[in-house]
């Protein structure tokens, strides 16, 4: 099973169990993950973004090797994060970045990011977007992120065919549901987790709205608990080829593009 | 320029080569204990996890053995045209889920501060959708307390006279759950040994108008100590909820309608203690498996969290389903 959706280091508004790599690394195995893709929670809030994605890279050198793939975080709204993409590829050798556009304050409309994915593009990185992170009612009232509109990204990611993308934490936010998925899901450079889609047979609704080849799994651990998208799997009753495409296949194939 | 696809190729080979002994070592079946009821203890000891992950063959199983009790449930959007016909679709993914009895909040919705008639009909869905299910399903009446003696009216139809077992009061009846208005409601259902299940949030973006948090319906149930009374959603913004439910034995913790957040469930355990603490899902906005993992996915003992998924739910529906005569 391969989770394409977890975060080293701590949430900034709470500790949570996992919150250290090596205890995140050994609940995850024991609950059968061979591969999680992380970024790190530092890098919601902090502006070295250097800095962040260099302890991230060590953490995962350290605590698990082959088994820990580090995505490090980009904010085009910093100076010189071109430098950041640079420093990602060719000193950390990470396979790919994740965008928090909510939390860097930019949206998705931004000419820096048509910029960005077209680097990302160039380096064949996979781009993580995350549209959220917190459901907005609940979130710590001097600091309220919304989550960012991924509408711009439909003509967006035209430009960009070749880039492969995967859309983190789409789905219901505090009584909003992210829109845009239907068009968003017509271009097959485009994978989507499933972590925060709600709905009784939730996933199933999700795979019958984008695409069985394109929806992969994502646990948003250790902020949610890991059980919640795996019970979502069981819940869904898939077909046992689209279960093992949701488990593995499919991020094995948008790895592999 | 280095060739990053094929790094990512040659990553997956050597992580998926890896593959079969982390799966070996990551240990056998969960363990199933007896489904006996969990010894009610302020003071949890005993813990063992059940480990829900790739290596469990069978989930559904796992999840039976804990006779779920659910404390929040909208059958509104489901499939069908008819109350029973929604009951169906909801009780295919109840099984699949190993929920045995769940507490039906609504089948059809009354709009904003719906009337005497208005709640009339909805009362008549949710009878419907209990008769349809008695062994699985119990059943709410919906009060707006804007409309007193209606709603009087309502309980004596709907649960002395009816199926029914308690009451719900949602958010968009702009009457808060302090005001002195709920008294004779509360007082009459108390009566009847029936359950109350008050919808509550702290919403940072601001609450609507008329929305209950836990804390004024904490006042509530200072008032009405003989009445169990259930805290919908702990407040969503739970690490404030559970502190304002602290020290009012009669109200409990519904773990409802809010995302799998981390430590809810512990936090809850931890001050409440695990009898007042309640899984709950919400669905079918919500579904069951995110709200299962806030009490499977929690560090808490086993015996807790066989008495937040049921235990505790068969214990305070006792009263009123012997009021009842319902086989318990």
């Amino acid at each position: 099973m391969i989770d394409t959706n977890v975060n080293l280091f701590q949430w900034p508004f709470r500790r949570v169990a996992g919150d250290d790599p090596a205890s995140l690394v050994a609940n995850l195995r024991k609950k059968g993950v061979t591969q999680a893709w992380a970024c790190s929670y530092e890098s919601l809030l902090y502006r070295d973004t250097a800095g962040v994605n260099a302890r991230l890279a060590a953490a995962c050198r350290q605590h698990g090797p082959n088994f820990l793939v580090p995505f490090g975080s980009i904010n085009p709204r910093l100076p010189g994060w071109q430098e950041d993409v640079e420093r990602c590829v060719e000193v950390h050798k990470m396979p790919g970045i994740r965008l928090h556009p909510n939390y860097h304050g930019y949206p998705l409309d931004d000419p820096a990011v048509g910029e960005l994915l077209g680097l990302a593009a160039s380096k064949n990185l996979v781009v993580q977007i995350a549209i959220s992170m917190e459901d907005v009612r609940v979130q710590f009232p001097l600091m309220l992120v919304r989550p960012v509109d991924p509408g711009p990204l439909v003509d967006l990611l035209k430009r960009t065919p070749t880039l492969c993308v995967e859309i983190l934490n789409s789905g219901y936010h505090g009584g909003v549901r992210t829109e845009h998925l239907d068009d968003i899901a017509k271009l097959e450079n485009v994978y989507f987790d499933f972590t925060c889609h709600e709905n009784v047979g939730g996933l199933a609704k999700l795979i019958a709205q984008t695409s069985p080849q394109r929806v992969v799994f994502g646990s948003h651990y250790p902020f949610f608990y890991f059980e919640s998208s795996f019970l979502k799997i069981w819940e869904a009753g898939l077909p046992a080829d689209q279960e093992k495409a949701v488990r593995e296949g499919n991020a094995r194939t948008l790895f592999g593009r | 320029m280095r060739d990053s696809t094929l790094s990512r190729r040659r990553f997956m080979q050597r992580t998926s080569a890896g593959l079969v002994g982390v799966a070996a070592a990551s240990g056998g079946a969960a363990a199933i204990d007896d489904p006996k009821p969990a010894p009610q203890s302020k003071t949890p000891t005993a813990s063992h996890s059940p480990v829900l992950g790739a290596q469990n063959t069978d989930v559904g199983a796992l999840l039976k053995s804990y006779h779920i009790w659910d404390v929040h449930t909208h059958l509104n959007r489901f499939a069908g045209t008819t109350a029973e016909e929604k009951v169906d679709d909801c009780l295919r993914w109840a099984d699949r889920m190993g929920v045995e009895r769940m507490l039906v909040l609504t089948v059809a919705s009354g709009g904003r501060d719906p009337d005497a008639e208005g709640m009339r009909l909805m009362n008549d869905e949710c009878v419907k959708a209990v008769k349809k299910a008695p062994d699985r399903l119990f059943g709410c009446a919906f009060m707006n307390p804007n409309y007193g003696q209606a709603c009087i009216d309502e309980i004596n139809r709907c649960v002395r006279d009816g199926p029914l077992v308690g009451l719900k009061f949602e958010f968009d009846t702009v009457r808060l759950a302090s005001s002195p208005e709920m008294d004779p409601i509360i007082a009459r259902i108390g009566e009847l040994h029936g359950v109350v299940m008050q919808h509550t949030f702290i919403e940072t973006i601001g609450n609507f108008l008329g929305e209950t948090t836990p804390v004024e319906l904490a006042e509530l149930a200072r008032r009405h100590p003989s009445v169990t009374i259930f805290c919908g959603h702990t407040g969503g913004t739970w690490e404030l909820g559970i502190r304002a439910m602290k020290g009012v034995p009669n109200l409990y913790s519904d773990l409802s309608g809010s995302d799998p957040m981390s430590g809810y469930t512990e936090m809850a355990v931890r001050e409440l203690g695990p009898e007042h603490v309640l899984y709950g899902s919400d669905i079918e906005g919500r579904s069951f498996a995110s709200q299962i993992s806030k009490v499977l996915g929690a560090d808490i003992p086993e015996s807790a969290r066989r008495l937040i998924l049921g235990g505790n739910m068969r214990r305070l529906m006792e009263p009123v389903m012997k009021a009842r005569g319902m086989k318990i």
